[in-house]
């Protein structure tokens, strides 16, 4: 019984600590690694769009970062939903860690959009349902990291940012829909973008830096969420013994 | 079930009638935001017919959300609210009885005078008619999803700024379609689909909400 591997363990920050710093550098040294594979498949290898000419690179920032804001929020509300469900610490902490990375990408995608929006469509911004929607994503980030560092009490932050999440992401799809709705009720959709046939090298290029994104995400949510376990349980023995053998 | 609701409500009407000041001044905050743009923007009557259902909606928004820090503070400052919770009620029927009182004092009024100040906008009848139904139709879905942000920022401080940071982004589809059925009134294509889909988010806000701010709640008074 002693010896099975028990993936409960790792629900104890205690456990989860030691672990998270073993696996951070892993997930740095991939992140280089698929970040240099990505770029050099986008900037040098893919060919040149015959519409947009050389502008177009912009998108393996953009799309990465886009997929990324999205997927984090909904990895959030899961943890959000664990830790309502079970009553662990380690979810809340885990949801609070993410939640400026989740910004971050929202907003690195909005600024990407904006400029490839200048060159392409003669505009920084258009109200177009995507980017409308990703803007009212970055709120909902805001929101969250707002209600979160207002409350003092770390456990009722965890629980009350984790309601508003679940909450949040039951309302995602239907602020998405209205969106979409409302444009195409106002007008037509003046942009389209041409995305006929994308060449492999182009979407491998971006898929390659999609998962350059999802390692910096994990390494450095488990970087903030180690630095939230220590200010949390800077009470308890295992932290002063994880300290003194740091200083030593 | 119902006489909880319906007792809920009574107290809650009873005390925001000792307290008509507070009612009066949401409403004129409405009044007044709304004539503010013809001054900021212009008087041409065509560019106020495109922007009034904008506008008159986007503070419908804001004055109901000015009411909303009050929706449970003075129960939470008095210990009502932990007598409440304790009571073998569910705490989400209080809840709902709460929100019902909130949308009577505060979006009932902005619908009735709405139809006023479209007429400032130069919107024709039609177009009053249907923002008078769209505002009945949409505001309790915001007393009902503003309930979720009051309760998750009871007791903290800046409160108020902080719920209107949790609460705009979600009033969103609210304010779309309840803008969009005067629009589609406007230009001619009818707005009964709004109004259906306004319909259908005040159902489900007013079904989920209430329960998702008893457990806020529930959290807030651990």
């Amino acid at each position: 019984m002693k010896d099975r591997f028990n993936l409960y363990r790792f629900a104890s920050p205690a456990t989860f600590y030691p672990l998270a710093g073993k696996a951070i550098p892993w997930f740095v040294a991939a992140a280089v690694l698929f970040g240099l594979a990505g770029l050099y498949l986008g900037m040098l290898v893919a060919p040149t769009d015959f519409q947009q000419g050389e502008g177009y690179r912009i998108i393996f920032i953009h799309v990465p970062a886009s997929w990324m804001s999205m997927f984090i929020y909904l990895v959030m509300a899961f943890w959000a939903a664990i830790g309502l469900a079970f009553n662990t610490r380690l979810s809340g902490m885990m949801a609070q860690a993410l939640a400026p990375t989740g910004a971050l990408m929202a907003f690195l995608s909005l600024w990407t959009g904006a400029l490839w929006g200048k060159p392409m469509w003669g505009t920084w911004w258009v109200w177009d349902a995507r980017l409308t929607s990703e803007l009212i994503l970055l709120f909902l980030y805001i929101g969250y990291m707002a209600l979160t560092a207002a409350i003092d009490d770390p456990r009722r932050a965890d629980k009350a940012g984790g309601l508003l999440l679940l909450v949040g992401v039951v309302n995602v799809p239907i602020i998405y829909f209205s969106v979409k709705w409302w444009n195409t009720l106002h007008q037509g959709s003046s942009v389209n973008l041409t995305k006929s046939s994308m060449v492999t090298t182009m979407l491998y290029g971006m898929l390659l830096m999609a998962l350059c994104f999802w390692m910096y995400s994990i390494a450095v949510a488990l970087m903030r969420a180690r630095t939230i376990m220590l200010e949390r349980e800077r009470h308890t023995d295992w932290v002063k013994a994880e300290l003194e053998g740091a200083g030593r | 079930m119902l006489k909880i609701i319906l007792a809920v409500v009574g107290r809650d009407l009873k005390l925001a009638m000792r307290r008509q000041a507070d009612i009066v001044s949401a409403l004129f905050f409405f009044v007044i935001v709304v004539s503010l743009f013809p001054l900021g923007i212009g008087p041409e009557p065509d560019l106020l017919r495109k922007l009034a259902p904008g506008v008159l909606w986007v503070a419908a928004l804001l004055a109901t959300m000015l009411s909303l820090p009050r929706l449970f503070a003075d129960d939470h400052r008095d210990g009502t609210l932990e007598q409440l919770a304790l009571a073998p009620h569910p705490l989400g029927l209080v809840v709902t009885g709460k929100v019902i009182a909130h949308w009577l004092v505060s979006g009932l009024p902005l619908a009735l005078i709405a139809p006023v100040l479209g007429i400032q906008f130069d919107l024709s009848t039609d177009a009053l008619l249907v923002l008078t139904g769209a505002i009945l139709l949409g505001t309790p879905a915001l007393s009902g999803i503003g309930a979720i942000g009051a309760a998750l920022t009871l007791g903290l401080r800046g409160g108020g700024v902080l719920l209107s940071l949790l609460v705009l982004p979600l009033y969103i589809p609210v304010l779309i379609f309840g803008a969009g059925a005067v629009d589609a009134t406007v230009s001619g294509l009818g707005g009964e689909g709004h109004l259906s889909l306004l319909a259908a988010m005040t159902f489900a806000s007013l079904g989920f909400a209430p329960w998702a701010s008893a457990a806020a709640l529930k959290i807030a008074l651990e």
